[in-house]
């Protein structure tokens, strides 16, 4: 990818917000990633396009699957220096609560890093870390270096 | 029945037609976009918009007549997708799925995602949702 090429010559490999502003559905859903340390957080505001379910209202669930596989995209690629972006080749997500109209976190976990494969566990959660809204947990093909 | 669609503030955006409805089955299309895009050097759709489709897909195929969507309030348990090849970029992306199950509480749902041809997939996946669910939101 031109833009993982970039970054690394410009030394900002590990710049995560300059990745998801350059993809167009990231910016249209509105990610955005805060770095502490080695662990990646991404963030997602709540927005009016975003919803579901417009009763409760309740965050769409392609949304939360979205999210959940751009936050496991982001830490693969913060982790590693790769060629392409990681490519998902399954994912298993379990809705556990809905999610209401207010800001959403995600953070990954890489539970095993092979050479091709990486097997990754995400949780979303909103106002509370303990009472995660999803989880999910899949396998990304990854292109290193 | 197609109005739907239009009351889900992210299939709008996304926006989602409805191609097919009815008897436990239903087929969505997302036509091609560039805010859709998921890499920008290919110009190839995001995964996050196939679960979106899915998602909405496997869901209306639950409620597939009129009665049963005003009555039947349910919520997506889980949600698992294979991908099997990427989207060809500048193609409208198509669904499939097919409710072949419904107990008292919960309903069992296959769904394919493709572009031109069901028999090529680009995605497939397998859902459960919960039946009967409450209305106000779970805290």
């Amino acid at each position: 990818m031109k833009l993982l090429v970039e970054m690394r010559n410009t030394g900002r490999a590990q710049d995560m917000q300059a990745l998801l502003a350059s993809i167009p559905y990231a910016r249209f859903l509105g990610v955005s990633a805060v770095r502490m340390g080695n662990e990646i957080t991404t963030v997602l505001p709540f927005r009016d396009h975003l919803v579901g379910n417009p009763m409760l209202p309740a965050i769409h669930g392609g949304v939360i699957g979205a999210f959940l596989e751009m936050t496991a995209t982001v830490q693969l690629l913060f982790d590693n220096q790769c060629e392409r972006l990681p490519k998902t080749i399954d994912i298993s997500i379990d809705y556990l609560r809905s999610g209401r109209p207010v800001e959403t976190y995600g953070r990954a976990i890489v539970t095993r890093h092979g050479r091709r494969v990486a097997n990754v566990r995400t949780e979303i959660w909103q106002e509370e870390r303990g009472k995660p809204i999803a989880a999910a947990h899949g396998h990304y093909l990854l292109t290193p270096l | 029945m197609a109005g739907h669609l239009e009351e889900t503030p992210h299939a709008a955006a996304l926006g989602m037609k409805v191609e097919r409805w009815g008897e436990q089955k239903c087929t969505l299309r997302v036509p091609y976009a560039e805010h859709l895009v998921g890499d920008p050097d290919t110009g190839v759709i995001h995964g996050g918009v196939i679960t979106a489709l899915l998602d909405n897909a496997s869901g209306m195929s639950v409620r597939s007549d009129e009665s049963s969507a005003e009555r039947v309030s349910m919520a997506t348990l889980d949600l698992r997708i294979d991908y099997m090849r990427p989207a060809a970029p500048g193609k409208d992306l198509l669904a499939d799925a097919h409710c072949y199950r419904i107990t008292t509480n919960v309903a069992f749902v296959r769904a394919v995602a493709y572009q031109d041809d069901p028999a090529d997939p680009i995605a497939t996946s397998v859902a459960t949702f919960m039946l009967g669910t409450a209305s106000a939101p779970r805290l």
